[in-house]
């Protein structure tokens, strides 16, 4: 689960990590109320899970109450990378002397935590220069490697004293809260020489969050992503017309790629996963039918725990409860496969013994239809 | 490290040479006892089960255990499997590596990456093989099958199959099969961010086995398991084929596929990163799982990895 900046801003104030001032808001209404408190300037930032808002237009200074009028519903409605704003943070502009970058991740191929830091933060990360990277096993930093790092970076007197504390707070939260990332950037160095977090983005390990019920107000889900995960499969929804169902993560994104591959559209990616039954198909037709833009269904599925007459017996009551009205191109090998099509004879499902032949067939009928 | 085929088959003479025993970890509930017969059918060698409070009774023959130390005393076994459910692994993991386990196969699905690496760290100090979490298991055609994959993908040959993706694993091995390349050991790594043996080290664990005439490398978006292994193929002068598929070349951006560790950030994990590095290690890479035979017959037919 990827906080948005507020939330993780939000979780950084219960660790006493500096923040700037800043209220948030979902309308103008309550955007202006904000701005009365907070007083003008201040910086209006759009909250979307997603980096480079700055250079799209989606974070912005305003100075007085009608350029509030015009810039508040202007970033309201802006899209970043197919990401849309979430809600509004107007925060107290900082008197900034310089920018620092500093996170904490889960380190996938050294399996253990890792801190990066640097001098010269406030771009992405993949421009981030002399970068200063201490691997810290589960997460946990002691004093002694925060000020070397601080050190390292070249802080002194009250900045490094500061920089020691905040990163310690800062690896707290990650081992506490079970994040695969915690990040400052920037972490801005004011005039004064005090440290204060201008922008937070955190990712929580969401296999760790029947831990961490006081995280679930955070967690915003689409209801079919919610129904899907109540079912126990994964659905992941696109902007195509055809919808892609299997057995097996891996199954279903190399479907997903030869339906790509033949100029075909994915609408979906539905794992049913591995102790998928009729019940639970029968779910995942239901979601499918809910979106409108289905044109056209593409089963790939390998029977092995998983007979694939299960996956059959779904169709056909699928189709006895009307549920379907879109062709389904299906292509099931492996276990009871013959049974299964002998089931589906002469309804909607066309089966075909390749899964080649299958997304040929979905991709020519969905694109005549329009 | 501890000897994959040793630990699976042993060696010739030794009494229990192809009949390694195996415990099994939540062998009562409803996906442990289904796979524990299925098991058994396939000729694992299934001495114990373990499931607390039905101590003394016996499932599908088996004799269930309070804990996996009595399973242990009793038996003698030095591999298990667990079947619990994802927020009682890693209690049921320290209780097996504790017990003196040495190839521990983690079937749940959903593990947290907190209980992932402090399982990676106890099996290090314990000189254990952990596979998984979120993995099918591995299987030795012919001889022995510890997890839930179904038996009639694979058959007994010289490929050895290294996979991040479960129905991927049947899907390409059914593909070798039908070429008639049967297998030497097909190996299911897991779908999460952490793996107990990662790409390169199941590779390691798999490289020198007798049976090995080629290997093929399943594998997904994120990561850079991948670019890894490619890197340590060129470094250690790999020179047996190697073929490789990557699955997810169509994905978005920031969303899980299913897998946990299914995700790109920026390039990090994307699958074009990972084909130039697989072209850099002269391994091929798949469009489709049945193009897979095709370019390993290619390699096969030059000899060596040239």
């Amino acid at each position: 689960m990827r906080l948005l900046e507020y939330q993780a801003k939000e979780l950084f104030a219960g660790y006493t990590i500096p923040t700037p001032q800043g209220l948030t808001s979902k309308d103008i209404e309550q955007g202006r109320k904000d701005a009365a408190r907070l007083g003008f300037p201040f910086v209006i930032k759009a909250q979307m899970a997603v980096g480079g808002r700055g250079k799209a237009g989606a974070i912005q200074k305003c100075h007085n109450s009608d350029e509030f009028e015009l810039k508040y519903p202007e970033i309201m409605q802006k899209v970043v990378k197919g990401e849309k704003t979430r809600a509004i943070l107007l925060e107290k502009m900082a008197d900034i002397k310089k920018e620092l970058y500093l996170s904490l991740f889960l380190n996938r191929s050294k399996r253990c935590y890792t801190i990066i830091a640097s001098a010269e933060g406030g771009v992405e990360i993949e421009s981030v220069k002399n970068q200063i990277i201490r691997e810290v096993g589960l997460g946990n930093v002691d004093s002694r490697t925060a000020e070397e790092v601080g050190k390292e970076m070249g802080l002194k007197d009250k900045a490094l004293t500061q920089f020691v504390d905040i990163l310690q707070k800062l690896s707290k939260i990650t081992v506490e809260k079970e994040a695969e990332l915690a990040e400052i950037n920037p972490l801005a160095i004011l005039k004064d020489d005090s440290l204060v977090a201008l922008d937070g983005k955190m990712i929580i390990d969401d296999n760790a969050m029947f831990r961490h019920d006081e995280l679930r107000k955070f967690q915003e889900v689409s209801e079919l992503e919610e129904r899907a995960e109540k079912s126990g499969f994964s659905l992941v929804e696109l902007d195509g017309n055809i919808a892609v169902v299997g057995n097996g993560a891996g199954l279903v994104m190399s479907t997903l790629d030869m339906l790509s591959d033949n100029g075909g559209k994915p609408a979906c990616f539905l794992d049913v996963g591995g102790g998928a039954t009729t019940d639970t198909v029968y779910e995942a037709l239901t979601l499918i039918s809910k979106m409108k833009k289905v044109k056209g269904i593409l089963v790939n599925l390998y029977g092995g725990i998983v007979k694939t007459t299960t996956v059959a017996t779904a169709f056909i009551k699928a189709y006895d409860n009307k549920l379907i009205d879109v062709p389904v191109f299906a292509r099931m090998s492996g276990a009871e496969a013959d049974k299964s099509k002998e089931m589906l004879k002469g309804s909607r499902t066309k089966m075909f013994d390749t899964i080649e032949e299958a997304i040929n067939a979905a991709v020519i009928e969905v694109n005549k239809n329009g | 490290m501890a000897d994959l085929f040793d630990l699976l088959i042993g060696k010739e003479g030794d009494k229990d040479y192809k009949k390694k025993p195996v415990i099994v970890q939540g062998i009562t509930g409803k996906f442990g006892s289904f796979h524990t017969q299925q098991m058994l059918a396939y000729g694992t060698n299934i001495v114990a089960g373990v499931t607390p409070g039905k101590g003394g009774q016996k499932i599908e023959g088996v004799p269930i255990y309070e804990n996996m130390k009595d399973a242990v005393g009793a038996t003698g076994a030095k591999i298990s499997i667990i079947f619990v459910p994802a927020r009682y692994f890693l209690s049921a993991a320290v209780e097996a590596l504790d017990a003196g386990i040495k190839l521990l196969v983690a079937i749940p699905e959903h593990v947290p990456v907190k209980d992932a690496l402090t399982i990676v760290d106890l099996a290090k100090k314990n000189d254990a093989i952990v596979v998984g979490p979120n993995t099918p298991g591995v299987i030795i055609p012919g001889i022995i099958k510890i997890g839930i994959m179904p038996a009639s993908p694979f058959k007994p040959g010289n490929i050895a199959v290294i996979s991040r993706s479960g129905t991927l694993m049947y899907e390409v091995s059914h593909n070798l099969t039908l070429a008639n390349f049967g297998q030497s050991i097909c190996f299911g790594i897991g779908g999460d961010p952490i793996n107990g043996a990662p790409l390169i080290q199941a590779f390691d664990t798999i490289r020198d086995g007798a049976n090995i005439d080629g290997v093929v490398v399943v594998g997904e978006i994120g990561g850079d398991a991948e670019e890894m292994l490619a890197q340590h193929i060129i470094d250690t002068k790999f020179d047996k084929p190697v073929v490789a598929y990557i699955a997810g070349r169509a994905a978005p951006k920031e969303k899980r596929m299913g897998h946990a560790g299914a995700i790109i950030y920026g390039t990090y994990g994307s699958a074009e990163s990972k084909v130039s590095m697989y072209a850099k290690a002269n391994v091929p890479v798949a469009k489709r799982p049945a193009e897979v035979p095709m370019l390993l017959a290619g390699k096969l037919g030059k000899g060596r990895n040239k």
